[in-house]
């Protein structure tokens, strides 16, 4: 009996070691590509880098934007990954600041559109969203109201119950959309954003958790009861796409987008430098920005990657896309959230 | 070697190893994360004091511990009589009905706040609209950990010999009397137990509280989360999660000073349920089963049928086939039968380590002195009250040494299981308490080895806590989400992973999917558990 359990505990530590064992083992013709779990590409995308170079990838997601600039700054003197995609201008300032990178000029840098390069190009910009109010035309219509133009709009009676936004203490589009309207309405002045918010929530604004509470859930496409909500411009293209329909049901307003960039940086204190850089040129690289619009619903930040039809056809591109410096983000961000708290709980 | 000497063996690898366990994958890397996160900020104990004097924090702190008290409270409450007639009575689809008690653990928050928007939201088919009241998140709470008392209750319930309350009826007391006097003193350390459990996991609720409360309504656990994520405020994070786990610390060891005055021994006897006679049994537990299973099962029943809801109208198996065409479409979409092999993979192993760890650990518990039980015990728990962002940044940070670990599958199951132990240690703690000494004394007279008065008294007896425990910690793994997004590839993503991934995609499509996967994820659970307890079946032998 005795035996017969001590065999029994063996056999089922042994593979728990062998496991252990396995995955401590890394080829130095490896490099580790730190991402968000948002991260997507075709399938044999990044083979095609393996075979230009001989250096397989393999790609760490880390949880949401948020989590993985985290484990970037807390595993700094130990970095697990030789490169990270994914940190985006609301988080960039905070993680340039901590010395995550080494600089790196991308060779296709000057085919990147325009207000996406950082100075010094601590990192590269890979590719770009725009967080717009979207909404549902078939039930705007139905009710017999126009589709909202400005985020002025928002606050008239005319809306009112109808639009839900993102909590931006916990939601990346949140932060955005909260981004847009303090970019718009000012922190001062005569109708500052708090004057605004405040507006808004005087007109039953809703609040989800996150983005997928709003779409999926309170979106009247969804079966919830809001025709308007906070998503992305590309939205629209992918109802099309997933719904394998002829027209877009939803359309995004364009005024009052904030444009999120998300970059690409070689991480410092790790031995492999020039084979990360080499892998951020080819994330700019024609191919792979290709291939980013149908795979995450962002645009390519190369201006030399063609967008799928899909895209050309139903997205909108807002004229004057809402930006604001990261330092300023950096250092205004946590003032802002428990202001904007504030304000929701009054 | 001698018999005394073979028992102190015994109890020193017990002790040994779920110290070098829990020392090395638990407390190693929370106190070297809290240790980083607290030098981040710079500010050192005056931070610290920051956080403790900030209202709208303390607000927060004490939100917590109330909605977390009442989540426990009414859980029992609910859970009891339920437990009673698992106990006592066999009826049709109580198998069934018992494997799928443990179903709503596994369910992703987001999933089941759809089911219960649409149970209780604005247009909910019940009729009345929860939502912006505490009431929400107190029936979350109920339904996710309903399982834990009925399960873990009802188990030990069934040990209890009938005739004992037989003889009491016989006596001419009542039924209620019969419970207050009789069962419930035997009961008292399985209540205990299980209902330390409800709280710690009401007490770190995060998705419940995020989606389905209101913006005046925030625990601690969702602080940390806010602090660390949204503002990079790993100062103030670390903080609090250390606030957390002390307030865990001080509200079990409160706790394990009333339990372990509780336990009485017993005669343990396992005998078939009858089924109810007479029609006020027959209409009391009709009414309790349905009563119970309507909370329990009515979220699951909504989700079933909204996995049959075609995008575009009608019913069929549409939202199961684009679990197949989807990633056709787009390189985010998993495919299913990756994830579901990955998730039992991880499950396995983490119920096989978790069984282990937390067998040796109640073994520890209850064979060494009064104050060193005490605090192993509670030592054993504090995974359960320790935020999922704490375990999984202090993975990062620590386990570099003496291996990197770091990105390596291996720390998911590692992670489940930490979660598992606490639920196998206080689903066979009671029972091995209850098992009385002059059974062991009598196996040493009779010459039994400590190795082998252990295997043939106590692992029998425990051997229905331990598949009660088992099942818990298979449940956990398969709906870990919050760790394991930590440590996750790309390429082998668990269940709850996958779900996650289709809900981040707009359109009728990738929900649809979603809740498809959530189906599979509900069968796949339920009958893993049927099959845990069926194995049940064969062991009842009378000690």
């Amino acid at each position: 009996m005795t035996s017969r359990l001590a065999r029994l505990i063996l056999a089922l530590l042994v593979p728990l070691t062998l496991l252990t064992a396995c995955g401590g083992e890394s080829a130095p013709d490896e490099i580790v590509l730190l991402t968000h779990d948002s991260f997507a590409l075709s399938d044999g995308t990044l083979d095609a880098f393996t075979e230009q170079t001989g250096i397989t990838v393999t790609v760490q997601t880390a949880g949401d934007a948020g989590s993985m600039v985290n484990q970037a700054i807390l595993t700094k003197d130990n970095p697990i990954a030789d490169v990270i995609y994914g940190i985006d201008n609301t988080f960039l300032s905070r993680a340039v600041d901590e010395g995550l990178f080494v600089p790196h000029t991308a060779a296709a840098i000057r085919s990147v559109a325009e207000g996406l390069r950082v100075d010094g190009d601590p990192v590269t910009p890979i590719d770009f969203g725009d967080v717009c109010v979207n909404y549902d035309i078939e039930a705007l219509a139905v009710a017999g109201i126009d589709a909202p133009s400005s985020l002025r709009d928002l606050t008239d009676p005319q809306y009112r119950g109808m639009v839900v936004v993102e909590d931006p203490a916990v939601s990346s589009p949140g932060l955005a959309f909260l981004m847009a309207t303090i970019a718009t309405f000012g922190e001062d002045g005569d109708y500052p954003w708090s004057q605004y918010w405040a507006d808004l929530f005087a007109n039953d604004v809703a609040v989800a958790s996150d983005w997928s509470d709003a779409y999926l859930v309170q979106f009247t496409r969804a079966g919830g009861d809001r025709p308007i909500v906070v998503s992305y411009a590309s939205s629209p293209p992918a109802e099309v796409l997933f719904g394998e329909l002829d027209a877009a049901p939803t359309a995004a307003v364009a005024d009052g987008c904030f444009r999120q960039v998300e970059y690409a940086g070689v991480v410092a204190g790790r031995p492999h430098t020039d084979a990360a850089a080499q892998l951020v040129d080819f994330l700019l690289s024609t191919p792979v920005q290709e291939d980013i619009p149908l795979n995450m619903f962002v645009y390519p930040a190369n201006t030399e990657a063609a967008l799928p039809e899909v895209f050309a056809t139903y997205t909108v591109f807002p004229p004057a896309p809402i930006t604001i410096d990261p330092d300023v983000i950096q250092a205004n961000r946590e003032r802002w959230i428990n202001e904007w708290v504030a304000i929701a709980r009054a | 070697m001698t018999a005394g000497a073979r028992g102190r063996a015994l109890t020193a690898v017990a002790v040994a190893v779920p110290v070098l366990f829990l020392g090395y994958f638990f407390a190693y890397p929370v106190i070297a994360i809290t240790v980083r996160g607290l030098a981040h900020g710079g500010a050192g104990l005056g931070g610290v004091w920051d956080v403790l004097s900030d209202r709208g924090l303390q607000r927060v702190a004490w939100f917590t511990v109330w909605q977390a008290t009442l989540s426990t409270a009414l859980t029992v409450a609910i859970g009891l009589p339920a437990a009673w007639v698992f106990a006592r009575f066999s009826f049709p689809g109580k198998r069934l009905l018992s494997a799928i008690t443990l179903v709503p653990f596994v369910l992703p928050t987001l999933v089941v706040a759809t089911a219960f928007l649409g149970l209780v939201g604005p247009r909910g088919i019940l009729g009345f609209d929860m939502t912006g009241t505490i009431w929400i998140i107190l029936a979350a709470h109920v339904f996710y950990n309903l399982s834990i008392v009925i399960r873990g209750v009802g188990s030990f319930w069934a040990r209890i010999d009938p005739r004992l309350a037989e003889a009491s009826r016989t006596l001419g007391a009542s039924t209620w009397r019969t419970f207050r006097s009789v069962e419930l003193p035997l009961l008292r350390p399985i209540i205990a137990s299980t209902a330390a459990l409800v709280f710690l996991f009401s007490f770190t609720s995060f998705g419940v509280v995020v989606i389905l409360g209101d913006l005046n309504h925030s625990t601690i656990e969702v602080e940390i989360w806010r602090q660390a994520m949204s503002f990079l405020r790993l100062d103030v994070a670390s903080t609090l999660a250390v606030l957390q786990i002390v307030g865990v610390s001080a509200l079990l060891f409160l706790y394990g000073r009333f339990e372990r005055r509780t336990s009485v021994p017993f005669h343990h006897r396992l005998s078939a349920a009858p089924k109810p006679r007479g029609a006020r049994q027959v209409a009391v537990v009709t009414a309790i089963v349905v009563g119970t299973f309507t909370l329990a099962i009515g979220p699951l029943v909504v989700l079933a049928v909204r996995s049959f809801a075609n995008p575009r109208g009608g019913f069929g198996l549409e939202n199961y086939r684009s679990l197949a065409t989807l990633p056709e479409q787009s390189g985010a979409f998993v495919s299913a039968p990756l994830a579901i092999g990955n998730s039992l993979r991880f499950a396995v192993i983490a119920v096989v380590v978790a069984s282990l760890i937390g067998l040796l650990a109640a073994l520890a518990i209850q064979r060494s002195s009064r104050r060193v039980s005490g605090g192993f015990n509670l030592f054993v728990m504090l995974p359960l009250g320790t935020s999922a962002v704490t375990i999984g940044f202090g993975f990062l940070v620590a386990l570099y040494w003496p291996i990197d670990l770091r990105g390596t599958v291996v720390l998911i199951p590692i992670a489940h299981a930490l979660v598992g132990i606490p639920f196998v240690v206080r689903t066979i703690n009671p029972t091995l308490a209850s098992v009385r000494g002059d059974l062991r004394d009598a196996a040493a007279t009779l010459g039994a080895s400590p190795w082998r008065t252990f295997l043939t008294i106590d692992l029998r007896l425990v051997s229905r806590s331990l598949l009660v425990g088992a099942a818990f910690a298979f449940a956990i793994s398969m709906g870990e989400f919050g760790a394991t997004t930590f440590i996750v590839r790309p390429n082998s993503p668990t269940i709850p992973i996958a779900i996650f991934r289709f809900l981040g995609r707009p359109g009728a499509e990738p929900f649809g999917a979603a809740l498809a996967l959530s189906a599979v994820l509900m069968a796949v659970t339920a009958i893993v558990v049927a099959a845990i307890d069926a194995t049940d079946r064969g062991q009842e032998r009378r000690i």
